[in-house]
């Protein structure tokens, strides 16, 4: 036992060679987790309580229409590709880039959230009148808060940049942003078929 | 008791280190801490609180049922204490308690000198907190929660219960269930992101990884409970019809969303319980824990499996034979990985040289009494006899077997076994072993006759029974038992009490145990470890003497590595499987962000109780403004490599 | 539960001993292990080296219980399957869970309706539909058949058959609020003549007249006060469905969901202070003078 104890192999303490994500990031990717659960279960409530009914959508509520949502839903996926390049760009150090690719973000998601105010005030339904009602608004508005508090970190992210808090290797908090950016545009590639392009399937 | 001595790590100013990382003192430094092991004991001793609280329930609860036809207690009164007694103990004690011996140990234990969110973590225990006297406010304005705990709908909708009672519960779960997340996601990275250089993921020990196996199971079941009780209140105060019927909404959607969670949540309680377990029998009978992969992998196949039961709490509500036969098998097979952790047990006590103290006790205490629980528990798998005895005390005595038994035993055991770390003084043995055994023998008596009484037909959450049922005899042992294990319980507090005075200097290593929070002293300084030790061994204590510690090297990755690092109140972030230094994390000041968005966040839940949009929105507003102030100031802690030098 | 007077409760019986020698087998070898183990490990030397035990934990763990649970599985799907088959010539009977009692009428029959007591031919099946309109419960009769829960919405079926005659007690397993301990009932089994006269002169008839002039003046009262309200009385003016039907009354053995025995004497005391017997129920209390008391209860006990 004495002597038979282990060694420490050497190099344990060497630095890793790998890039690595700050903790913050691991954290935003966590936090998504369970965002993402929040979301599957409200999507798995909505098609139980469709299965549970004999129409859909109750109480003779139209189908949602697409004429609208279907460009706009492709402007928000869009959102993420200036994300994309706004973060090759910092990770070289290009603060510009940054900026302006945030910025491009920023006007499409918020074009975005535009179109969903627009069409809550279109909908003929209030989320009162049935469960259909009830968990289409609760779905869509809880995705449009979501884009609507990525709205607001966009802002924060942009206003850093141009405080001069980032450069090549400290952009963290964008970082983390980025990521959740992009994980409130998948979440509408889910919510999109499920509550839009669902109903028109009969 | 034998004491272990280790050599101490490299010199270091201590004086000074210790100055550097002190709180403020008095109320200011309380408030502000972000020491995980402040606010882990934080968490534990409110936790107890808690727990004393829910047990004197119980025992008034006994007193009302200990004869037919009693008067003791009214039917409305009988029922806000089952349903507060339930909500304590598994949202106000069980769960937060774990986490409370999470938050002390794994930094500990992983030999790093915080969590990875230390501000979040004191966030985290603020809301529990907060979330805590919330629903005991109920008590105040007399409107008790009074739905029972898993509040079934429409028993709790609007229109059966118009009261506030429901609203203090389901609210306060949605608050409550924050404080899981947050806490989950935390120690999730922390475990993944700061273990010292060497303890790659085989070499963790059991209780990490149980309470890794704990977050994640949290992360995806949480948002269910979140759901069922704030849809229920979105039905409650705004007028949705998620599950009114009426209005195309259904009633069994709230059931599934509720067990969703709840039996992830039986596991998310029993996987922790059982790491202490798998910490303590090694400990005390010398000998490494058998089957060390074994029991690691079936606390995730638990974590995984245990998703696939839910059901099973809802074999009556008439859902179609094949669902339910899938389920019922399900829950059978989930006895297989409790099975596997039980023979690494046995093994471990049978080739070791077992030494009862009162932590091993409780230990094999557990073990009796968990045997009977998962026994039981397979029978209401089986379709047919849970149509019998579900809902009936016989499914009362099981799930006590199982979350009082299996649960409470093992966070006993790990009182006795962790305190003198965390105090410095060792509990008195002979009250401990004394307490044990009040314990363990009132226990039996107050829950085994309930499988009787199960039989006899008696169904659960009655407030009486009338006198010709022949319920009376069993039911009065029962009541006895229950103030017997009552009475244990107190020994144990008194013990406590005592020990915080008289009790002997602990020492930094008292078992002869093998994990790194058995390397410094007890108490440990806030800093943990001045500098960070090597690891080479699953059982580094036993296998590595002396014990090495490392040096800060000349990269910036590896400055945090030695005292260095803790004079500049860093702690190193290594990678996620090889362990190897990727940079530094800043351990924050006190600070009081935490606890301001905590209240600010308390103040909304108190606005949608009482439909106070002025205090709903100024609490959002307290929130946001907190929230965005920390945001701002995070940036330098955000990213190793993103500190301004110096 | 283990003193059982049905076929259905008779399978579960079957199955829980079957299961309990199991238990107690599992359990004495196990237990017995643990014991070994601490008293053997307390006298044998140490050693810490990582042991190889693997094979003990993956039999004892593994192989052993997939075994158990395998007769377990099969045990289930085969008692399940046979649980809940239907038969040709079931009776029906539709139970609604109300807040604190058991509305319970014969579809076939008329829809002749009672409360809390339920008949049934003993050595036939009986399909028990069970719903609810207010709030969830559970309907248990435990000497004859498992739970099935009432549930607002949709239509559980619960089969269940009587070998024996008699009473047997049942309540509701659901909690549903504040009297959920007084939701009680009771299911009377007799035999087949017995039974089909019982609910020929009960779906057939217009409904009973008082036999004498207190029962009369009783009839008066009962239509005058805030009774008829609630309560039905078929062949009168009361024609209300908020509480239970009380057209034969006087010839059931309980009252208030099997809380009090059916005497004059407990039914004056319901009638008068229902609040103290089963506290927060929904029944308000009916201030009557002691004449007028004693009228009602002639009446109501009169109906049979």
């Amino acid at each position: 036992m004495t002597a038979a104890g282990a060694t420490v192999s050497t190099g344990i303490t060497r630095p890793s060679t790998r890039r690595s994500y700050p903790t913050a990031w691991w954290g935003m990717a966590v936090l998504i987790m369970t965002e993402a659960m929040v979301f599957a279960i409200l999507l798995a409530a909505y098609f139980f309580l469709r299965a549970a009914s004999k129409e859909w959508p109750l109480g003779g509520i139209e189908v949602p229409k697409l004429k609208l949502a279907v460009p706009f839903s492709f402007v928000l996926w869009g959102s993420s590709i200036p994300i994309f390049w706004a973060e090759a760009g910092i990770r070289k150090g290009n603060v510009a880039r940054l900026k302006a690719g945030v910025l491009l973000s920023f006007l499409m998601g918020a074009a975005f959230l535009a179109y969903t105010l627009y069409d809550f005030d279109e909908l003929h339904f209030g989320w009162r009148d049935n469960a259909y009602g009830s968990i289409y608004y609760t779905i869509v508005g809880l995705h449009a808060l979501h884009v609507f508090v990525g709205l607001a970190v966009n802002v924060v992210v942009q206003l850093k940049a141009w405080l001069g808090r980032y450069d090549r290797g400290r952009y963290a908090s964008a970082e983390v942003f980025f990521l959740y950016w992009h994980f409130v545009d998948v979440v509408w590639l889910a919510v999109f078929p499920a509550l839009f392009l669902s109903s028109h399937l009969r | 008791m034998a004491v272990t001595e280790h050599p101490a790590p490299p010199p270091v100013e201590e004086p000074e280190l210790l100055e550097l990382w002190e709180d403020a003192p008095g109320l200011p430094g309380f408030l502000s801490t972000v020491d995980h092991k402040r606010i882990g004991l934080r968490y534990i001793y409110t936790c107890f609180f808690f727990f004393f609280a829910a047990g004197l329930m119980a025992l008034v609860m006994r007193g009302q049922l200990a004869r037919p036809n009693s008067t003791v207690l009214g039917p409305q009164v009988y029922n806000e204490l089952f349903t507060m007694h339930g909500v304590t103990m598994i949202f106000l004690f069980n769960t937060p308690v774990l986490a409370g011996f999470g938050n002390y140990l794994i930094p500990l234990q992983l030999g790093t000198r915080d969590m990875a969110f230390p501000r979040l973590n004191a966030f985290s225990y603020w809301i529990f907190l907060l979330g805590g006297i919330f629903m005991y406010s109920s008590f105040l304005v007399g409107k008790v929660p009074d739905g029972g705990w898993f509040g079934y709908t429409p028993l709790v909708s609007r229109t059966f219960s118009p009261g506030l009672n429901i609203d203090f519960w389901g609210l306060g779960i949605v608050f409550t269930g924050l404080s899981t997340t947050v806490g989950s996601i935390n120690f999730i990275v922390t475990i993944f992101k700061l273990r010292a250089p060497g303890m790659t993921l085989n070499r963790m020990p059991i209780f990490v990884w149980s309470m890794l196996v704990f977050s994640f199971m949290a992360i995806f079941a949480v948002p269910a409970v979140t759901l069922a009780t704030g849809l229920n209140e979105l039905d409650r105060l705004f007028g949705t019809s998620f599950f009114l019927p009426a209005l195309g909404g259904s009633v069994l959607l709230y059931q599934h969303l509720f067990w969703f969670w709840g039996h992830p949540e039986v596991y998310i309680l029993f996987v922790p319980a059982t790491g202490m377990i798998s910490q303590i029998i090694p400990t005390f009978s010398h000998r490494a824990l058998s089957g060390y992969l074994w029991v690691a992998g079936a606390l995730v196949t638990v974590g995984f499996i245990s998703f696939g039961v839910w059901v099973h709490h809802m074999f009556a509500t008439g859902l179609p034979p094949v669902a339910m036969a899938f389920f019922s098998g399900a829950s059978l097979i989930i006895t297989i990985p409790s099975g596997v952790q039980f023979f690494a047990w046995i093994a471990t006590m049978w080739k070791g040289t077992v030494k009862l103290t009162t932590a091993m006790l409780f230990a094999i205490g557990f073990l009796l009494i968990f045997l009977l629980g998962g026994i039981t528990g397979v029978m209401v798998a089986v379709l047919p006899f849970d149509w019998q005895v579900t809902d009936s005390y016989f499914v009362v005595a099981h799930f006590h077997y199982v979350l009082n038994g299996a649960v409470v035993f093992p966070i006993f055991g790990a009182i006795y076994y962790w305190m003198p770390k965390m105090t410095g003084r060792m509990l008195s043995e002979r009250l401990g072993k004394l307490s044990f055994w009040v314990m363990f023998v009132g226990f039996n008596i107050t829950f085994f006759p309930m499988h009787i009484l199960g039989f006899l037909g008696m169904p659960r959450r009655i407030y009486t029974y009338d006198n010709g049922l022949g319920w009376g005899g069993l039911n009065a042992m029962v009541s006895i038992g229950s103030a017997i294990f009552g009475l244990g319980t107190a020994i144990t507090l008194f013990n406590w009490a005592w020990s915080r005075r008289r009790g002997a200097a602990a020492g930094a290593d008292p078992w002869d145990a093998d994990s790194l929070e058995w390397a410094t002293s007890s108490p440990p300084p806030h800093y943990n470890f001045a500098a960070i030790p090597l690891v080479a061994s699953r059982h580094p204590l036993w296998d590595q003497r002396p014990l090495p510690y490392a040096e800060s090297g000349e990269e910036p990755e590896t400055g945090g590595l030695g005292p260095g690092g803790a004079v500049k109140r860093e702690t190193p972030v290594t990678s996620g499987i090889d362990t190897r230094p990727e940079g530094n994390l800043e351990i924050p000041h006190e600070t009081y962000l935490p606890f301001i968005v905590a209240v600010g966040l308390a103040a909304m839940f108190v606005g949608l109780l009482i439909k106070g949009a002025v205090v709903g929105v100024a609490g959002i507003g307290l929130a946001v403004v907190g929230a965005v102030w920390w945001a701002w100031r995070t940036e330098e802690d955000l990213a190793p490599s993103e500190r301004t030098p110096g | 539960m283990l003193n059982t007077h049905g076929p259905e409760a008779r399978t579960v019986s079957g199955v829980w001993w079957l299961m309990f020698a199991l238990a107690a087998a599992v359990y004495v070898v196990v237990a017995g292990f643990i014991v070994i183990a601490v008293l053997r490990g307390r006298r044998t030397g140490r050693s810490k080296k990582e042991p190889k035990d693997d094979t003990f934990v993956w039999l004892g763990g593994i192989v052993a219980p997939v075994i158990i649970l395998g007769v377990l599985a099969v045990v289930t799907v085969n008692t399940t399957q046979a649980l809940r088959a239907a038969q040709d010539g079931e009776l029906r009977i539709a139970v609604v869970g109300k807040r604190w009692w058991w509305d319970v009428s014969y579809p076939d029959a008329g829809g002749f309706r009672t409360a809390n007591e339920i008949h049934i031919p003993v050595g036939r099946q009986v399909d028990l539909e069970l719903t609810s309109d207010n709030v969830i419960h559970s309907f248990w009769v435990p000497q004859l058949a498992g739970k099935v829960d009432t549930i607002p919405g949709q239509v559980n079926h619960l089969r269940l058959t009587a070998t024996e005659p008699g009473t047997y007690r049942g309540q509701c397993a659901e909690y549903c609020g504040i009297q959920h301990a007084h939701m009680g009932m009771v299911v009377v089994a007799e035999a087949p003549v017995d039974f089909d006269r019982w609910l020929t002169r009960r779906s057939t008839g217009a409904g009973l007249t008082p036999t004498s002039d207190l029962a009369a003046r009783g009839e008066v009262v009962f239509l005058r006060e805030t009774c008829a309200g609630c309560h039905t009385v078929r062949g009168t003016q009361a024609d209300a469905q908020i509480g239970p039907d009380l057209s034969y009354f006087g010839s059931r053995e309980s009252i208030a969901s099997n809380t009090l025995a059916n005497t004059p004497a407990s039914l004056a005391r319901w009638i008068t202070e229902p609040q103290s017997v089963k506290p927060g129920n929904l029944m308000p209390p009916t201030t009557l003078s002691p004449e007028d008391r004693a009228a009602v209860v002639a009446y109501l006990e009169g109906l049979k």
